[in-house]
């Protein structure tokens, strides 16, 4: 019997005047991969936000592995959206994955984690650049550290926040075997936000879908159709199966399948 | 005696005549024993500010904070000016100087282009400060010159010791934080989520810098702080990105440049900065120019050398 590992009952969230969600209702089991889409501005990140304890629910009830969310818990994983490295700051890809281990505490490193660094750096397969400097890495190799130094806590449950932006068709592919890879090996959950449905499609078990007139949780081919989610919009919206990928129009959403334009 | 001789910045003036031409003025070695005896609390202070300010540079450069030690250190010298104006300790007006920029650009910029700003609007109000108790400041032109440009200060034994006490404060404050502060300043958002005190560490930092800058002014002077709380630094970030390897050359650069600087000036009759700066560039230069020819070769020989 598999345990939940994340649990929202009936949450809401909202910024001033305007909801973002309520009355979400969401559990996630433990190994489950949640693909969690929705516009811009739809409220996905702040959903990661939640579970990290960084962000209180307005109302409603969140239990991260039966306890009320604690900021710097080990029991999750955080593969934040992608930001620019300075090429000249002086940290390698091994120096950011130890960080996953030992980062937060006081005082100068005593003991070598070597052997624990390389492992995990192998278990990514970014051993060959291990000890470059990680502004000199490219997109994919990057997110393959970051993936790394997420699992460095040997994570419940895995959040990650857009790992595929920026990334070409190919290293997509790659970065999301990679984390469904990782889920299956140490049964981590994984929530993956995202705007990019078709990399990820083949690996959900459930889509959360967060739109501008409500949600819906459940199996991609239930939420993922134009009934559904002309309901979630209040638009307008058409879903498109075409040679194995989805692609869904509408007013609202070009800004939001951006991917289809230089797929 | 020696403290009054030494303090003037101009230890040799008396022995470079003015006939001399002007190389010198810039390197004269006559009597250089005897000078070397007098000059030991400056060599002292200097390899202090060295290890300070190779180590406090390695975060500046990790959190791309130059403008702000910059900032910083023009405050610093509006607290040293009004302590030579109102007949204080010169070191405890800088730290006072200094502290509350830090402070100020802790509380108001949060963020880097806010950050920006605060420095760009707070720096010129601390210069002109500076500026306004310098001219009513009755002494030497000397002291006054030197607080902005550089000086050997009057190091006596008490010098030392304040200047002693201070480098342990910031170096052990270094210590303490040296991880969060890492993961901190690099990687802030996971830093944040595995419970680091994001915030809190910045203002410590930030602290620890305003007493690293109020150190560094009695040597280099506010103008020239950089010299020896960046250059070094961002000349060790060139060469190499271990976190071991980094403050190691760091702190070695800022040595050979401070200490390096002081035997050379001794029988000068110019200030001492120009020396500590000239040392820190060529370091730099240097370094630049070898991190070039590495960074052509690839970082390090990929097994599967597949360009990206």
């Amino acid at each position: 019997m598999r345990k939940n590992v994340l649990e929202l009952h009936d949450a809401a969230l909202a910024f001033g005047e305007r909801t973002l969600w309520s009355g979400l209702d969401l559990s996630v089991a433990s190994g489950e991969f949640i693909t969690v889409l929705g516009p811009n501005g739809s409220g996905k990140t702040t959903l990661l936000r939640v579970a990290l304890g960084t962000q209180p629910l307005d109302s409603g009830r969140v239990r991260v592995l039966g306890h009320p969310p604690r900021r710097g818990s080990r029991a999750l994983g955080y593969v934040p959206q992608q930001r620019i490295v300075d090429p000249a700051t002086p940290v390698r890809a091994r120096d950011l994955v130890r960080m996953g281990i030992d980062g937060h505490h006081w005082g100068p490193g005593r003991h070598s984690l070597r052997e624990r660094v390389d492992e995990l750096l192998d278990a990514v397969g970014a051993t060959p650049y291990a000890d470059m400097p990680v502004g000199l890495l490219s997109g994919g190799e990057q997110q393959r550290v970051r993936i790394a130094q997420a699992l460095a806590a040997e994570p419940e449950i895995l959040l990650c926040d857009e790992p595929l932006l920026s990334l070409d068709l190919r290293r997509q592919d790659e970065v999301t075997a990679l984390i469904d890879a990782t889920r299956r090996s140490t049964g981590t959950a994984v929530l993956f936000v995202t705007h990019e449905i078709n990399p990820v499609l083949p690996y959900t078990d459930r889509v959360l879908y967060l739109g501008p007139a409500g949600h819906a949780v459940g199996t991609p081919d239930d939420v993922l159709t134009s009934e559904h989610l002309t309901r979630l919009y209040g638009s307008p919206i058409d879903v498109i199966s075409a040679q194995g990928r989805m692609i869904i129009v509408g007013d609202d959403v070009h800004a939001h399948h951006a991917e289809e334009h230089h797929a | 005696m020696i403290a009054s001789l030494v303090g003037t910045g101009l230890v040799s003036a008396g022995l470079a005549s003015a006939g001399d031409p002007w190389w010198g003025q810039l390197f004269s070695f006559d009597n250089y024993g005897e000078l070397l005896v007098l000059v030991r609390g400056s060599i002292v202070t200097g390899a202090l500010l060295a290890l300070v300010g190779g180590l406090i540079g390695v975060f500046v450069i990790q959190r791309d904070m130059a403008f702000a030690v910059h900032g910083v250190s023009e405050m610093s010298f509006a607290g040293a000016a009004a302590a030579l104006l109102i007949g204080i300790d010169v070191v405890a007006g800088s730290m006072a100087g200094s502290i509350i920029a830090a402070v100020l650009i802790g509380l108001l910029g949060q963020r880097a282009r806010e950050r920006n700003s605060i420095i760009g609007v707070l720096m010129p109000f601390g210069l002109g400060l500076g500026v306004l108790f310098l001219a009513l400041y009755p002494g030497r032109a000397a002291n006054k010159f030197g607080l902005l440009t550089g000086q050997i200060v009057a190091v006596d034994e008490t010098r030392v010791m304040t200047m002693s006490v201070l480098a342990a404060v910031v170096i052990g404050g270094l210590v303490l934080v040296w991880r969060p502060l890492t993961f901190a300043s690099v990687d802030p958002e996971v830093a944040s989520a595995r419970g680091v005190p994001v915030r809190a560490l910045s203002m410590v930092f930030l602290v620890l810098l305003g007493l690293a800058v109020a150190m560094a002014v009695q040597i280099v002077g506010a103008l020239l702080v950089l010299s020896l709380l960046i250059t070094p630094a961002a000349a060790a970030t060139r060469l190499t990105a271990s976190p071991v390897w980094v403050p190691v050359l760091s702190v070695t650069f800022a040595m050979v440049a401070a200490v390096g600087g002081i035997l050379l000036a001794l029988g000068a009759s110019v200030p001492i900065s120009p020396y500590i700066t000239t040392i820190s560039f060529i370091i730099y230069l240097v370094a630049r120019r070898v991190g070039t020819v590495r960074l052509r070769r690839g970082w390090v020989s990929r097994e599967s050398s597949v360009p990206s």
